[in-house]
């Protein structure tokens, strides 16, 4: 393993050491993510046909606000004790940096998605057998890009006085065309339509988790700069 | 060592640092005071390479912060009023964290003695959250040398400390300088810079006013020149 990978390991270890303690990341985004799948879960019937149709929304609002809240926090962390200077002290590369956040992220927004869908799937009553593996694919690439830019604006809102109200009005704008392209290809999924709809969006969605991960990427050494 | 050139800094409309130069030799111990809000916190950043100079040019260990930024993060140890230490890891866990980020061999050895001299070694599997303001500062030396790097920015490192602690502090910077390293340390005592370092710089409003060896400067010149 070069010394760049072990820099990664060592940053993502460190984060997922001090979550696995603390749990503030992991427990605030599950809560949310369950209280918004509780409420419309009062609200519609378990196994309507409208349920079908507003339950990727529902599945997206929830992990988008539940990532939301989650990434505020990861960053928050990072600057209680001035610690991201700490880090910015070693010789690592700032990208190596971006590289080990997002997968943290990532791997908390999984984490939070693993409970949540399935007691979604449940109290909604929806029925994906078949095409179980394309919602996995499409929740891990929705999940990528929205912590690949989402990793790039909570660094550059957890700078600001108003952090947790500056995350959201930097990152929805931004991210919309995934938060798009995730939420139409769940719809079409779940709505049984036809493959190529649901493969145009998937596609749209791996083309701009490479642009959006690529151009954070890039951007994070500047981000990081007073 | 370090060489600072007519460095600018400014924060929008405030000037923190105004055409400051000074250069440090190897070896050299040189405390930096000023009153609070002189710019001395500003000036170690920038060294520390945790802030750009809006004008001017610096070069630490042979290398400039713009292009070389990496070689000079090894050559210094850089000690704050912030311990940039993790409240969930344990001392040694924050030290190895810090180790490993720098891919430093004998790490656990390392690990050992720094923590034997600061005095925590008892306390190695303790959370810092759990550690007293001095024992974090002691903590947060021992991070700052825990890739012996010849160059100490110290910022304040006795803040917050109680006397036994701050004898150990000062045990491992006598230490540091008996093995030639250099040290910028900003400092408030005015005996200690005179007694123990080689050369004092002082800062006001961000312009060095004062850069004299100790054995041509009195605690009188220094007093006035604080209080100008």
């Amino acid at each position: 393993m070069t010394h760049s990978l072990r820099q990664v390991a060592t940053i993502l270890h460190k984060d997922l050491v001090t979550e696995m303690r603390s749990k503030d990341i992991v427990i605030s985004m599950l809560v949310f993510s369950l209280i918004v799948v509780a409420v419309f879960n009062f609200i519609f019937d378990p196994g309507s046909e409208q349920i079908k149709t507003t339950a990727p929304g529902i599945l997206w609002v929830a992990i988008i606000f539940a990532g939301n809240l989650g990434l505020s926090r990861s960053f928050a962390r990072e600057h209680e004790n001035a610690m991201m200077q700490g880090l910015l002290l070693c010789p690592v590369d700032r990208s190596l940096i971006f590289v080990a956040k997002v997968i943290g992220n990532i791997i908390f927004i999984s984490i939070v998605e693993l409970i949540s869908v399935p007691i979604m799937i449940v109290l909604f009553d929806l029925s994906i057998g078949a095409v179980f593996w394309q919602l996995v694919l499409i929740l891990l690439l929705g999940t990528i890009g929205f912590a690949g830019v989402g990793t790039l604006f909570s660094t550059i809102s957890a700078n600001t006085k108003s952090r947790e109200v500056m995350l959201p009005i930097l990152l929805f704008p931004v991210s919309i065309p995934i938060i798009l392209s995730a939420v139409k290809s769940t719809t079409y999924l779940l709505n049984n339509s036809t493959v190529n709809n649901v493969w145009s969006w998937i596609r749209i969605l791996i083309a701009f988790d490479l642009i959006f991960t690529v151009v954070c990427f890039l951007l994070y050494e500047y981000v990081l700069e007073e | 060592m370090i060489k600072v050139d007519n460095i600018v800094k400014s924060f929008g409309g405030k000037t923190a640092l105004d055409r400051v130069s000074f250069h440090i030799q190897r070896g050299e111990y040189v405390a930096l005071l000023g009153a609070n809000g002189a710019g001395k916190t500003t000036l170690t950043r920038i060294l520390a390479t945790l802030a750009r100079p809006t004008l001017g040019q610096i070069s630490i260990a042979g290398c400039s912060p713009k292009n070389d930024a990496q070689t000079i993060r090894r050559q210094i140890g850089v000690m704050s009023h912030h311990s940039f230490l993790y409240d969930d890891l344990t001392a040694e866990e924050n030290l190895r964290f810090y180790g490993r980020m720098y891919g430093l061999s004998g790490l656990e050895g390392r690990i050992n003695r720094l923590l034997t001299q600061v005095g925590l070694a008892k306390r190695r599997h303790d959370r810092t959250s759990t550690f007293s303001r001095g024992m974090q500062q002691r903590l947060s030396l021992a991070r700052a040398l825990l890739h012996e790097p010849p160059i100490l920015l110290l910022d304040e490192p006795f803040a917050g400390l109680d006397v036994n602690a701050t004898e150990m502090v000062k045990e491992l910077l006598d230490e540091s300088i008996a093995h030639d390293n250099t040290v910028l340390l900003t400092v408030h005592d005015i005996d200690y810079a005179l007694e123990k370092t080689q050369r004092v710089l002082i800062l006001n409003e961000g312009r060095l006013i004062l850069d004299q060896a100790v054995q041509s400067v009195s605690r009188q010149q220094i007093r006035e020149a604080l209080a100008a």
